[in-house]
């Protein structure tokens, strides 16, 4: 399989925090919409496409939105301050450049502290180079949300960026969707929205599609760089299938498929033991009477930082995974 | 006064019933129905004259943060622990009811002169308070209260100033009375009205009540919070008195659509009623169990500025009160024309 790098760079630098994902919505629509017999989108703006099938419902889900930082108060001198959308740490953040729906540009640093390890966001503010309030105010209102602006950059072995999280999930679903010719299986491909505050989106999505098993596609953090916490998942030694984390306890049927199909196609994978953290699937498998759910995951780098890094090979092992896993009858 | 009549009620989280029921006496015979959901909630529909172009569901929560007696100790003294986010260090030495008879009590604590001169500079432990109710042993106390009873704070309805109320519970009895002005009002367009319980222990009955009602679109009435001290910056303020109705962008629970809030500000605008954004990212209200619950809904909060909340009492303006009023009628008859 070829690695498909110029879809992944599209999908990841366009804009869409947690609520505001019309346009990577557009962006994915418009990649899937000749490979679907459905499409619709539902009120919280879930993107949800239907490639059907006489079997059983399956809702695979991969979140489009972004932590950002959302507008609160815009000084008389034109300094903007913000609230975390999602999980933003501030050290992350500081002398980060930013970006708004509408293009504009803006630079956070913080009040002088004496100490930059406890840095607060409440003590940032986003300069964006106006002279006062009223200059702002015409490209910045309260209550806009602006993401990290930083580059797409790429070598043999792995990509950086902002943002693979989740967009690299939504690419393991894309290509997975478009590798599949025929399935026995009826497949809800959810572009899920508001993971990254609580998974708000896939807990109505679940709820509209009402499937018999769920499966999220999302990154995971590593604990393979030099003296980090243990943990044994790192980058190219395979798909990460998630045995658990906080937010779920893969079903064993869908846990156990996905390994077996893994070593009978020889593709490479590794288990995922999360102590902490949530993905999509901590909403659907508590959907309704409950719902067997699992998560393919990508082994992923800097995880909530502008350099997220992730192996080629595993998103291409990861999606090899997915499309058997939906392939076969269930 | 209907405001009076709520605040003065007692509802702590799980013990609504004598608000709801003041709730109901006022507002049925101005809906087409109205009834008691399974958890306590109250839905009331009114048709008005024309359908809505969504379902619309207005809603505002009935119960206030309280205490909740655990034990009678020998002396006839109450050990309590909180319903809700309550401030402890507000706790000493105020009076509060206890129970369906509403027994006057006072909470007590060691003196100062006994008190070691490290506990001068700490907040004292809630295992450190208790209620006096005037009985001297066990079994006089338990006469007339029983472990599990509720307690909130004995606090009178008042107005002052120009144009201010206090009273306790005005988080949320402000909404409620809001809302039932609402239902009382001759609106145009149809809406269902929703008196929600148990918001401050975790947005428990808005989720049962969205199940049920199936809104498109939810407005949230709310008391928020206030505080705007001179020396602070614009940004550390998250609401201001007399600024008019408060429009939440974001809390713990939801993330609010931008596009009705933009629209809000628009028919504000239109209508030359001033408002202002609810400039912090805390807190959180039923808008959370709401707009995720079944398929989806949008939703705003819509919050009069409410200074000293979660404590013995609380205070509002009444422009502010008025404004949202106005405004949520505005926002109403403009849901009437166009959906979201």
């Amino acid at each position: 399989m070829v690695f498909n790098s110029e879809l992944l760079k599209k999908i990841v630098m366009v804009y869409g925090p947690s609520s505001r994902e019309h346009l990577i919505r557009e962006v994915i629509s418009n990649e899937i919409k000749d490979h679907v017999d459905e499409l619709s989108t539902d009120a919280l703006g879930n993107l949800i496409a239907r490639k059907k099938g006489p079997g059983k419902k399956v809702m695979i889900s991969a979140h489009m939105d972004q932590i950002g930082l959302i507008i609160t108060d815009i000084d008389k001198d034109g300094f903007l301050r913000f609230g975390n959308i999602g999980g933003i740490s501030p050290a992350v953040t500081f002398s980060q450049r930013v970006i708004f729906e509408n293009g504009t540009v803006g630079a956070i640093y913080s009040e002088p502290v004496e100490d930059l390890s406890k840095l607060k966001l409440e003590d940032m503010y986003i300069d964006i180079g106006a002279k006062t309030k009223e200059e702002a105010e015409m490209s910045v209102s309260i209550g806009d949300i602006c993401v990290y602006h930083a580059d797409y950059s790429e070598n043999s072995n792995v990509v950086f960026t902002p943002y693979l999280d989740d967009r690299v999930g939504c690419f393991v679903a894309i290509e997975a969707l478009k590798s599949i010719q025929t399935t026995e299986n009826d497949l809800y491909f959810v572009f899920s929205v508001q993971e990254e505050v609580g998974l708000r989106g896939a807990r109505t999505a679940a709820y509209g599609v009402d499937p018999d098993f769920g499966i999220a596609v999302d990154v995971t953090i590593h604990g393979d760089t030099p003296k980090a916490k243990r943990f044994a998942v790192g980058l190219h030694k395979g798909a990460a299938i998630k045995v658990k984390d906080n937010s779920v306890i893969s079903h064993p049927v869908v846990r156990e498929r996905l390994v077996h199909l893994a070593k009978e196609k020889g593709i490479p994978y590794q288990m995922e033991v999360l102590e902490f953290g949530g993905t999509d699937s901590g909403a659907i498998h508590m959907n309704k009477t409950g719902v067997p759910s699992g998560v393919i995951s990508i082994p992923t780098r800097y995880v909530h930082s502008t350099v997220e890094m992730a192996s080629k090979e595993d998103i291409t092992n990861c999606v090899a995974l997915l499309t058997a896993y939906l392939e076969e009858r269930l | 006064m209907l405001l009076k009549k709520l605040t003065e009620a007692c509802g702590a989280s799980g013990n609504e019933k004598e608000v709801r029921d003041i709730i109901i006496h006022e507002i049925s015979p101005f809906v087409d129905s109205v009834r008691i959901d399974g958890i306590g909630n109250v839905i009331a529909y009114k048709s008005g004259k024309t359908p809505a172009a969504g379902r619309v569901m207005v809603t505002a929560h009935m119960d206030e943060v309280g205490l909740m007696i655990k034990e009678i100790d020998s002396a006839g003294l109450l050990k309590f622990l909180t319903v809700g986010g309550i401030d402890k260090r507000v706790l000493v030495s105020k009076t509060v009811v206890v129970g369906k008879d509403k027994i006057k009590g006072v909470i007590g604590s060691k003196p100062i002169h006994l008190q070691k001169r490290n506990e001068w500079t700490k907040v004292l432990d809630i295992n450190e308070l208790y209620i006096d109710i005037g009985a001297s042993s066990r079994e006089e106390a338990e006469k007339i209260v029983s472990i599990g009873d509720y307690a909130v704070f004995d606090t009178q309805y008042e107005e002052f100033g120009d144009d201010r109320i206090k009273a306790k519970a005005l988080d949320n009895r402000v909404g409620c009375a809001i809302l039932v002005e609402l239902l009382k009002s001759s609106i145009d367009t149809e809406i269902h009205g929703v008196f929600t319980v148990m918001e401050e222990v975790g947005l428990v009955g808005a989720g049962p009540a969205a199940y049920t009602v199936e809104p498109d679109v939810a407005i949230i009435l709310e008391g928020t919070i206030c505080y705007e001290m001179p020396d602070l910056d614009t940004y550390d303020i998250p609401t201001v008195m007399g600024n008019g109705p408060a429009i939440s962008l974001v809390d713990r629970a939801t993330i609010y659509d931008a596009a009705f809030r933009k629209r809000i500000v628009e028919v504000a605008e239109k209508n030359n009623i001033k408002y202002q954004y609810r400039k912090t990212s805390m807190g959180g209200n039923d808008s959370g169990s709401i707009h995720t619950s079944k398929t989806g809904c949008i939703t705003t909060a819509i919050s009069v500025p409410t200074r000293y909340i979660h404590s013995p009492l609380s205070v509002i303006s009444k422009f502010d009160y008025d404004n949202t009023l106005a405004l949520v009628k505005a926002v109403i008859s403009d849901l009437e024309k166009e959906a979201l």
